[in-house]
């Protein structure tokens, strides 16, 4: 960066071309003097963000004032962790980096928790933290915690900011880091006095990062080698994951679904990228996933992964993980590939340029949709015999699923969904049908509860015109609901369906399955003695709170909730304890040992092979 | 048969970069035997000498896990047979006047140099491959090894190659 001289910055420099700068957003700017905290802000604009979630503090007030002046929409959230998930939610369902900001000590540690999930689930997120004077750093000083430790195992990168002069180089990398390649978190601590500090602001800064090439184009030999795999399987299966939806891939996958006549299975992290409506779409894979779409992958003789990555949740016990199966493993990450599973035919790449130089390989090479037509008569009678589907419970209260279901029925395909962690989280990717990408946010490789009410004010305040459902339980409601005060008070009005069996419903489905029904520590009392009273909680915080008690109920409440869009909406549903989800692959076992139900083992008739 | 492999890093010459570089091995339970890092004829790259214990395939993981870290530049596993390795190892034995020129005798078998020399001990510098020092801390363990420190091995191609124009390792 060159510095003006300054004479230049004499004439350069007035309250009014400050002002205008700091009100337009600069594609190229001369240089400015301003403080840190202004080339942190300008800098901001310059990046185009539209919103920060965050909460001001001691370190990083001098942000703040700059802040107040700007253009860019600050959220005022109630905890950091809020802030944080917002974040999240705003870059999934826009697919923008998200920024969130705090000050530094608990302000920052309270970040940590968004930051991991981001981290996990390859969310392209920038948090800001003040930190303490930078003369005070390593003294024990008030509020000071070594954030850029702390988060070092869980940001795709993070910087501790040492001169006001590198602010715009720094944001502008870490936007790029966080967005590009395998997406990503990414930390910047600006100490206060590093805010405070005159400097000169110029954009665009030259990005210095010498180490960071990521790998988009797949290599051609690879591709071919894939094809030509695809071209002689018999029980192929395209294994699809988080990365075809961050890609923008949805339209290549359905090509090339279609072009080959093979069957496709979405992970937890890829609803959405493929109809659910589609008659190739088998479902989603794992421990709660669809018999045909287990099955599928563990009789597959060839694995088509795109942007997947053999979790354990998928996987189940790894060993005994499609053993018959050939791997074609494309990920933007090369770390990914052969990290769990072997991959026969590595690719490394963007999901989107794999899936477009696939269409043309397959297309040359055209094996034809009928070498697979056995496998389908498999998969077919797999799906009549075995659809996803749940047993009204006997004790006469309300299905949990039931009510999910009808959620998923009266909003339709066009909202967005957003899950909190546990069995509605499962019973969300199962009983509603995603038929668009980014129509489904949730925690999956964190499995954070806590994060739909945020994750929903975020994607709400990402895309004002879409409708936006959490689908919460009464244990994830309970840590973070604070922020529906934000979102009444900042108007964003998101609906929120607690699903409140009264339980941690899914620690107290493994204690039922697991721990003969001793249910140490699940009963959290919001039956029982109605604590807390969610419609009175909604109330007080500025929302609309509704309840629902039975299934007659069930669409005339949703459909109040959906004609108030002056308010965010709290719907208490209060349903039964006993509901399980089903099917369930326990953990640490095979999947060949799926569960359709209780103690119902599904029959594979081997000779359909 | 070992599996012993060693692995050059280039990084940026920044603070903190060898904080992320091994915290990466304990967080990914990758096993270090040794470390040593230093400046490079580039002052602001840094070069990282690390052996690691390990199999191909955890070896391929570690390696990829490195590759992300934005600040390394570059990793080469150097062969044995193809780079000269060295370690540095400083140790103080026992060794009053009846014992000094057995000692003495093993320093000068070994190439060894005496940097110290106190009335009842005596301080021994020398470098090598990891062999021979341990070799001759075998010899010098029978008078008594008071103090010692190694430090991490060191390594560079043979040849008029160098790493920074040669191929990095990329596994997959």
């Amino acid at each position: 960066m060159t510095r003006p001289t300054p004479e230049t910055l004499a004439h350069r420099v007035t309250p009014a071309t400050v002002a205008a700068a700091v009100n337009t957003a600069p594609v190229a700017t001369a240089p400015v003097a301003t403080t840190g905290a202004g080339a942190l802000v300008r800098s901001l604009e310059a990046l185009g963000v539209e919103v920060v979630f965050g909460i001001p503090g001691g370190t990083i007030l001098p942000a703040y004032d700059p802040l107040f002046d700007s253009k860019v929409r600050h959220i005022l959230v109630r905890h950091e962790q809020g802030a944080g998930h917002a974040a999240t939610g705003y870059a999934q369902a826009t697919g923008k980096v998200g920024v969130c900001m705090a000050t530094s000590g608990p302000g920052a540690t309270n970040l940590v928790t968004a930051i991991a999930d981001a981290y996990m689930d390859s969310v392209p997120i920038v948090a800001i933290t003040g930190q303490v004077s930078r003369s005070a750093i390593g003294t024990d000083a008030f509020q000071e915690a070594d954030i850029q430790g702390i988060t070092l195992p869980i940001t795709k990168h993070n910087f501790l900011v040492q001169t006001p002069e590198e602010l715009p180089r720094v944001l502008a990398e870490a936007f790029h880091l966080a967005a590009t390649g395998r997406p990503g978190p990414v930390l910047v601590d600006i100490p206060k006095d590093v805010q405070q500090s005159q400097t000169t602001f110029a954009w665009p800064p030259t990005l210095d990062l010498p180490g960071y090439r990521p790998t988009l184009h797949p290599h051609g030999k690879q591709i071919r080698e894939a094809a030509r795999l695809i071209a002689t399987a018999r029980r192929p299966v395209l294994y699809v994951g988080g990365g075809v939806l961050k890609a923008g891939a949805t339209e290549g996958l359905r090509k090339l679904a279609e072009l080959t006549g093979i069957p496709v299975v979405t992970t937890l992290m890829a609803l959405g990228a493929f109809p659910d409506s589609h008659p190739q779409h088998l479902g989603m894979p794992g421990m709660h996933g669809t018999v045909p779409a287990v099955y599928a992958l563990q009789k597959s003789d060839l694995l088509i992964t795109l942007g997947a990555r053999f979790d354990d949740r998928v996987t189940g016990r790894l060993d005994s993980f499609a053993p018959d199966a050939k791997v074609v493993h494309a990920d933007i990450d090369p770390a990914e590939i052969g990290k769990n599973r072997h991959a026969d035919v590595p690719i490394v790449g963007d999901a989107r340029h794999v899936i477009d130089e696939l269409i043309a390989a397959v297309s040359a090479t055209a094996g034809g949709v009928e070498q697979y037509t056995a496998w389908w008569n498999t998969l077919n009678e797999l799906r009549e015999r075995y659809p996803l589907g749940y047993e009204e419970p006997t004790d006469g209260t309300l299905a949990p699923q039931y009510v999910i279901e009808r959620i998923g029925e009266l909003v339709g395909p066009d909202a967005i969904y957003c899950a909190g962690v546990g069995q509605h989280q499962m019973w969300a990717s199962q009983f509603i049908r995603y038929e668009k990408p980014g129509s489904w946010l949730n925690s999956g490789g964190a499995g954070t509860m806590g994060y739909a009410v945020p994750a929903a004010m975020g994607a709400k305040v990402g895309r004002p015109d879409t409708p936006v459902w959490a689908i919460d339980g009464d244990g994830c409601f309970q840590m973070t609901n604070q922020e529906l005060a934000t979102c009444a008070l900042e108007g964003i009005p998101v609906k929120i369906a607690v699903i409140n069996n009264g339980n941690l419903g899914m620690v107290r489905q493994w204690q039922t399955l697991f721990y003969d029904g001793r249910y140490s520590n699940t009963e959290l009392g919001t039956h029982k003695h109605r604590i807390p009273d969610f419609v009175k909680l909604a109330e007080a915080l500025g929302c609309v709170g509704l309840r629902c008690e039975s299934k007659a109920d069930v669409d005339k409440v949703i459909k109040q909730a959906m004609e108030i869009n002056d308010a965010p909406v709290v719907i208490d549903f209060t349903v039964g304890k006993d509901a399980m989800v089903w099917p369930m692959v326990a953990a640490g076992t095979s999947n060949d040992e799926i569960m359709f139900a209780r103690d119902v083992r599904p029959t594979f008739d081997e000779d359909d092979l | 048969m070992t599996n012993k492999h060693t692995l050059s890093v280039l990084v940026e010459n920044k603070p903190g970069v060898l904080a992320r570089v091994s915290g990466l091995f304990s967080r990914r339970s990758f096993n270090i035997d040794s470390l040593a890092v230093g400046e490079t004829e580039n002052p602001d790259v840094s070069r990282i000498t690390i052996v690691v214990n390990a199999d191909s395939s955890p070896l391929e993981q570690v390696t990829k896990q490195l590759n992300k870290l934005v600040n390394v530049l570059k990793i080469v596993e150097l062969d044995p047979v193809q780079s000269v390795q060295r370690e540095l190892l400083l140790v103080k034995v026992r060794a009053d006047r009846a014992q000094r020129g057995q000692v003495l005798e093993t320093v000068e078998l070994f190439r060894a140099r005496v940097i110290d020399v106190a009335p009842d001990t005596l301080t021994i510098e020398a470098t090598g491959n990891p062999d021979k020092l341990d070799a001759l801390l075998r010899d010098l363990e029978p008078y008594g090894i008071k103090e010692m420190v190694q430090s991490g091995l060191v390594a560079i191609g043979r040849g008029s190659r160098s790493i920074t124009t040669g191929p990095a390792l990329r596994a997959a």
